[in-house]
């Protein structure tokens, strides 16, 4: 880890327009957005009393996560390798995996600061109570960073162009944010889809932060499931990464 | 103890041999040049030099060190001007060489060496607005940067224009002044025997020839060419007589021979011997250009054989 690497891409990160908006921005623009549909703020029985607004929360929190780590970040990193920059970096004393790890920092801090405006913007405008269960939500939130940046590490490696990451990127963008609950939040998922949907790694983070929300520990094994995605897609995306 | 030692290097690509045998030798404080015609494997070479590629055979040490087993100490004494790479568009000139500098124990000052290199009135400009031969100083900075024992410039001034080109040169022969090792590889012929002090021409993954500037002239066929208008007609047997002649060739009532000194003096006596006027004499030394294509030009070598 290089701190002079770290400045240069969090500085970088800064001159993106796009990449700020979507990450840092769009998932509380939609909650502010949903949060105005009055019927939204009203409790919902087969949300186990809920408001639709307080189950988005945790949808928004992710968002931020699937965006930076899965879309972002591949584009970042393949690019960096198809122009020949860590080739550069290469045949300097600092090796390219400073620029790598770099790259996770800024995203995965981008993705938390994210997750954090969400919770102070829900809870100022919509009352939306912040989570009860706090050291378990922390523990939630940072193995879902750490899941979708190995996500999208996977999406980095297995990509030989930008054009390609970006294809892939869309493609497990979808089924992501579905399991994350956007289009419907998991509370309100049929039990069977919810189980499933339990198992993929948005979907166990989306579980786990709700029972935390709620003041429960986050169960094991959600989070069990999000530590196996973790080293999995990990261990793939190590196995299969080309500098060049 | 040369600072660069190659020795029977070889790489091989989808089962082709791109450099196949190639061995020499770099000394401290000398400018080594690698000429040859594109896809000759000098790239490949270099890159294996640098660490970034790793050979399939042969030794490679830079100052005795394994350039890819020790990659961190031999990066620290290597400054390296790759032929294609890129930084990130929107970092500037001045963070660029902030941030390079910033990978070296003991590097330069960033700004007297972007003012040499003319980039002192770019230093906010970002990298994706730089033209092309400001974005190759700013490569070349970032070489020096480091305050290296050796620089590998692989192609130092393509895409830039003559003036900055010859800025370039007295730049390199600076670095080379202040103690600094140059390997540099390149297609130009007049910085090469402007720059080197030996090249080793690769021709096809080998070494075609590796001698100073004027050695390789010198041992090429008819490194002197003598033209001139006779006033009457010459013997043609009395010019193929002539020594070291390596070849002869009328047209326009001119002649033209090319082989060595000893040639030129031979002709002329051989011209007063018959009280003939050589008109618009001219003796010319032959270029490293025609010694190149010499060694690596299959056609004139079977044209001369
Ligand atoms: N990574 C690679 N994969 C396949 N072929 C390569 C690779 N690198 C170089 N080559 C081939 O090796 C040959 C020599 O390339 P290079 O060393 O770049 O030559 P030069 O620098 O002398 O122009 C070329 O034919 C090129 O296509
Ligand atoms: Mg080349």
């Amino acid at each position: 880890m290089s701190t002079a690497v770290l400045r240069t891409e969090v500085r970088l990160f800064r001159r993106e327009p796009g990449a700020v908006f979507w990450i840092l921005l769009f998932p509380t623009l939609l909650l502010l957005i949903l949060g105005s549909i009055p019927s939204f703020r009203q409790h919902q029985d087969d949300l186990g009393g809920l408001r639709t607004i307080d189950a988005y929360v945790p949808v928004a929190v992710l968002l931020g996560m699937i965006v930076g780590g899965l879309q972002a970040m591949p584009q970042a990193l393949t690019g960096y390798r198809e122009r020949g920059i860590l080739r550069r970096m290469a045949t300097t004393p600092v090796r390219p995996g400073a620029l790598l790890s770099a790259q996770m920092v800024v995203f995965g801090v981008a993705s938390l600061v994210s997750a954090l405006l969400v919770l102070v913007v829900g809870r100022l405008t919509f009352d939306v109570r912040l989570p009860k269960q706090g050291f378990g939500y922390l523990l939630a939130l940072v193995l879902a960073v750490l899941a979708a940046l190995a996500l999208g590490s996977l999406v980095s490696a297995l990509s030989r162009t930008t054009k390609i990451a970006g294809a892939i990127g869309s493609a497990v963008f979808f089924p992501a944010m579905f399991c994350a609950g956007v289009w419907l939040p998991v509370q309100a998922m049929p039990h069977l889809l919810g189980k499933i949907v339990g198992y993929t790694p948005f979907g166990a983070a989306a579980q786990a932060l709700n029972q935390a929300a709620a003041g429960h520990w986050p169960g094991w094994g959600h989070l069990g499931v999000l530590v196996v995605w973790i080293l999995l897609l990990t261990g793939a995306a190590t196995r299969w990464f080309r500098w060049e | 103890m040369p600072v660069i030692e190659v020795t029977d290097l070889r790489k091989t690509y989808g089962g082709r041999a791109v450099v196949d045998g190639v061995s020499f030798a770099v000394e401290e404080g000398e400018i080594f040049g690698i000429l040859g015609p594109n896809g000759a494997g000098k790239t490949t070479t270099v890159e294996c030099i640098e660490g970034l590629r790793v050979p399939d055979a042969g030794r490679v040490r830079v100052t005795g060190l394994d350039p890819v087993a020790d990659h961190a100490r031999v990066a620290r004494v290597l400054g390296a001007q790759l032929q294609e790479s890129e930084l990130q568009a929107k970092l500037t000139v001045r963070e660029a060489l902030e941030l390079y500098a910033s990978f070296y124990p003991d590097p330069l000052d960033w700004a007297p060496l972007a003012e040499r290199l003319g980039l002192g009135e770019k230093l906010s400009a970002r990298f994706g607005k730089l033209s092309g031969g400001q974005k190759q100083r700013l490569f070349i900075a970032l070489a020096l940067i480091g305050n290296p024992r050796i620089v590998v410039l692989d192609e130092l001034t393509t895409g830039l224009d003559p003036r900055a080109r010859r800025d370039t040169w007295e730049l390199i022969e600076d670095v080379r002044a202040g103690g600094v090792t140059v390997l540099l590889v390149t297609h130009f012929m007049e910085e090469a025997q402007r720059l080197c002090d030996r090249i080793a021409v690769i021709d096809k993954g080998r070494v075609a020839a590796l001698d100073s500037p004027a050695g390789l002239i010198r041992r090429s066929a008819g490194a002197t060419v003598i033209s001139f208008t006779p006033s009457a007609p010459v013997d043609d047997r009395d010019l193929n007589a002539l020594p070291e002649l390596a070849s002869v060739e009328h047209r326009d009532g001119r002649i033209t021979l090319a082989g060595t000194d000893e040639t030129v003096n031979a002709v002329i006596t051989l011209l007063a011997r018959h009280r003939i006027t050589a008109h618009q004499l001219r003796v010319v030394d032959a270029t490293l250009d025609d010694a190149f294509l010499d060694l690596t030009d299959d056609r004139t070598k079977e044209a001369t054989a």
